[in-house]
C-alpha cells in the first residue's frame, strides 16, 4: 500500500474496435501503473457467445493479440499492469492467447491473470424473469444465446493480489475495471462506500477513451476541439481518497476541459443521484469539477452509499436476420422518385404475404429523427432505405431483390443499391442473488 | 426580457443509451442560464416535443450544483439497440432533436447587465 504518491491510471480502449496507437503512446510514455482496455458493449458478449459455439478457442475480443502486441511490451518494461475486459465470451482462451502474445515478444514469465464466472447462462431457466418486458424467459419466446452478470471490482482485486501483470475478465461492470485497479494499489475496503463512489466516477470519466478527451464533442462553431484527427487517450491521476485530475498525454489532440468532463459523467447515467454498479451506489450530483490547468481537470466530491444487492445480468437472444437495402434518387423530384419506390416496394413486400415489420427512411429527407420530426426540405439528393428483422431468410431475401429490382422496375434514375443480412441479438437484463455467481481466478505463465 | 431560442445557441447536450432507455444530459454554456432553462425545459415539454419517439415515461433530473439537467426517456429506442431498425439505434443523436427545442431565457450584454 502505497498512501503518498498518486497512482497514475490510463484507458487504452473504450470499445472492442477502438484504435491502438493512442493506447500505444499511454504505454510508451503515460508512467501509468496501470492501463485498463474496455472492449464490450452490451451487444458484444452474444457475438462472442455465438463465436465460441462455432470454435471452443474462440469467443473473445478479435483484436486482442493485435492490441497486446502493441502495448505489452512497452507495458511490462514500465511496470503497467494491464487489466481488460476483453477475454468477453471466453476469458480462459483469451488468457491463452495473451501468454501467446508474450512468449512471441519474449515475456517468458509475465503472468495473467483470468477471472471468470461472469457466464450466468446455467443459471437462467424457462421462469427467469425479464423485468424490462414483464415476461419470463419462456414468455418472451426466442432462442437464448448465452447469459452473463456484470462482475464488480471483489472479483478482479484477487487477480492482481496474486501478482498478475495481465487481469483478463469477461463481463464485468465497465468502472469496475479502474476500481478494482485503484482499490488494490490503495488497499481500500470494498465496502469504504465513499471511496468507491470516487474510484467509480474515475473508471466512468475513461472508460469511453476519447469521450472525456475531445471526442463525441465537437459542435464546430460552438465547441471547437484541437486536433479532432489526433485524440489522445484519457489518463486519471488518482489521490488515495479517489479525487483524482483528469488529463492525457501533452502532444497529443482533443481537449480535457469541465465540459468534456461534465459531459461525460452522466453519459448513460439516469438518476445521478444513484448510479448503479456491482460495487456502489454512486451520487454524481454533487461532483466538483475544477480547472487545475490546460487539460487537467480536477474532480472530487461523489458520494458513495451501499452496493445493489443483486447483480445485473444481460440475457442474449437470438433475434433472427436483420435485412437492410437502400437505393439513391438525386437531381429534379428525386424526393417524389425516393417517394414513389418506397411505396412500390411496400406494395411488392404486401404481395410476398411479409409479416413482420418493415421500416423505411428517405435518407437525406428524413431518416433517423424521422420518429421524432417531420423537416421539410428541398434537397435533391435522397437515399431510400428499407429495414426488416425476420427469422424468414426467404422474406429477408425478398426484401433485397425489391429494392434491387428498383434498378429495372422502379421510378427513373434509381442507383447505388447496396444491402446486407445480418444475424442480430436481443438482450434483456435480469438480476441474480450474489451469492449465486462465484468468480474465480486462474492463474496462467508465459 | 426573456428570449425564444434553440436551446442549441446557449446549451450543449449528449445521448446515450441502455437497453431501451435514453438518456440525455443538458449543460448550459453560461451557468447564469440554468435556472431559465430549467424553469422551461420540462420533462413534460420535452415528452410533448416529440410524442411519437419518447412514447414511454421522460424523467428529468436536475443537477443544481452541476447546473445540468439530464433526461431519462424509457421506451424510447424502439426496443434498443438490439432491436430497433432505426439506423441510429442507439439514439446518439438524440442530443441534437433536444438541442432543437426552443427555451426561453434572458440574456446578458458584455458589462453583464441583463439585454431588453
Amino acid at each position: 500500500m502505497q498512501k503518498d504518491s498518486t497512482l497514475r491510471i490510463g484507458c487504452g480502449a473504450g470499445q472492442a474496435y477502438d484504435r491502438i496507437a493512442p493506447a500505444k503512446d499511454l504505454a510508451q510514455s503515460g508512467k501509468l501503473d496501470f492501463l485498463v482496455f474496455e472492449c464490450l458493449a452490451e451487444r458484444t458478449l452474444a457475438h462472442g457467445h455465438a463465436e465460441r459455439m462455432s470454435n471452443p478457442s474462440k469467443g473473445y475480443n478479435s483484436m486482442l493479440e493485435k492490441r497486446l502486441m502493441a502495448v505489452m511490451k512497452p507495458a511490462y518494461d514500465n511496470k503497467t499492469r494491464i487489466v481488460t475486459n476483453m477475454g468477453s465470451a471466453n476469458p480462459r482462451a483469451a488468457g491463452e492467447a495473451a501468454a501467446d502474445v508474450a512468449r512471441k515478444l519474449g515475456l517468458q514469465g509475465l503472468r495473467i491473470g483470468v477471472v471468470e464466472g461472469d457466464d450466468v447462462t446455467a443459471l437462467v431457466s424457462d421462469n427467469t424473469e425479464l423485468p424490462e418486458v414483464k415476461k419470463t424467459v419462456r414468455e418472451f419466446g426466442r432462442p437464448m444465446i448465452g447469459a452473463n452478470a456484470y462482475l464488480g471490482a471483489d472479483a478482479i482485486v484477487p487477480a492482481l493480489e496474486q501478482g498478475a501483470d495481465i487481469v483478463i475478465t469477461g463481463r464485468v461492470a465497465d468502472p469496475s475495471l479502474f476500481v478494482a485497479a485503484i482499490a488494490h494499489r490503495y488497499g481500500w475496503k470494498l465496502d469504504d462506500w465513499q471511496r468507491l463512489a470516487n474510484g467509480t466516477m474515475v473508471g466512468h470519466l475513461l472508460e469511453c477513451t476519447t469521450q472525456v478527451t475531445g471526442g463525441y464533442f465537437a459542435d464546430p462553431g460552438f465547441k471547437d476541439v484541437p486536433d479532432l484527427v489526433n485524440l489522445g487517450y484519457p489518463i486519471a491521476e488518482v489521490k488515495e481518497s479517489g479525487e483524482a485530475v483528469i488529463t492525457k498525454l501533452d502532444g497529443t489532440g482533443g481537449l480535457v476541459s469541465p465540459l468534456t468532463v461534465k459531459e461525460q459523467l452522466i453519459y448513460e447515467v439516469h438518476d445521478p443521484r444513484a448510479y448503479l454498479t456491482p460495487d456502489v451506489t454512486a451520487d454524481f450530483s454533487r461532483v466538483k469539477v475544477q480547472e487545475d490547468a490546460r487539460d487537467r481537470i480536477k474532480v472530487s466530491n461523489a458520494g458513495g452509499r451501499e452496493r445493489p444487492p443483486k447483480l445485473k445480468a444481460l440475457v442474449a437472444f437470438d433475434g433472427g436476420l436483420r435485412a437492410e437495402a437502400e437505393i439513391s434518387y438525386s437531381g429534379p423530384n428525386a424526393q417524389e422518385r425516393a417517394s414513389l419506390a418506397l411505396e412500390v416496394v411496400r406494395e411488392r413486400m404486401r404481395q410476398h404475404n411479409c409479416q413482420d415489420a418493415i421500416r423505411f427512411d428517405l435518407i437525406g429527407v428524413n431518416s433517423i429523427h424521422g420518429t421524432g420530426v417531420k423537416r421539410v426540405t428541398d434537397t435533391q439528393d435522397v437515399r431510400l432505405r428499407a429495414a426488416m428483422r425476420t427469422f424468414d431468410r426467404d422474406m429477408a431475401d425478398a426484401l433485397l431483390s425489391e429494392v434491387d429490382g428498383m434498378h429495372m422496375g422502379g421510378p427513373a434514375g434509381g442507383g447505388g443499391y447496396r444491402s446486407s443480412i445480418v444475424p442480430s441479438v436481443l438482450t434483456q437484463p435480469t438480476y441474480f442473488d450474489r451469492e449465486k455467481v462465484p468468480t474465480r481466478v486462474t492463474m496462467v505463465t508465459a | 426580457m426573456k428570449h425564444s431560442l434553440p436551446l442549441h445557441e446557449v446549451a450543449a447536450a449528449r445521448a446515450g443509451d441502455k437497453g431501451n432507455v435514453s438518456s440525455i444530459s443538458v449543460w448550459p454554456y453560461d451557468p447564469r442560464h440554468y435556472e431559465d432553462i430549467k424553469a422551461c425545459l420540462t420533462a413534460d415539454r420535452v415528452k410533448k416535443a416529440f410524442p411519437n419517439l419518447f412514447t414511454g415515461p421522460v424523467e428529468r433530473y436536475e443537477m443544481d450544483e452541476l447546473k445540468g439537467l439530464n433526461f431519462v426517456m424509457r421506451d424510447a429506442l424502439e426496443g434498443g439497440v438490439n432491436s430497433s431498425l432505426n439506423l441510429d439505434a442507439h439514439g446518439k443523436s438524440f442530443s441534437f432533436l433536444m438541442l432543437s427545442i426552443p427555451v426561453e431565457v434572458q440574456l446578458y450584454n458584455d458589462d453583464g447587465s441583463a439585454r431588453d
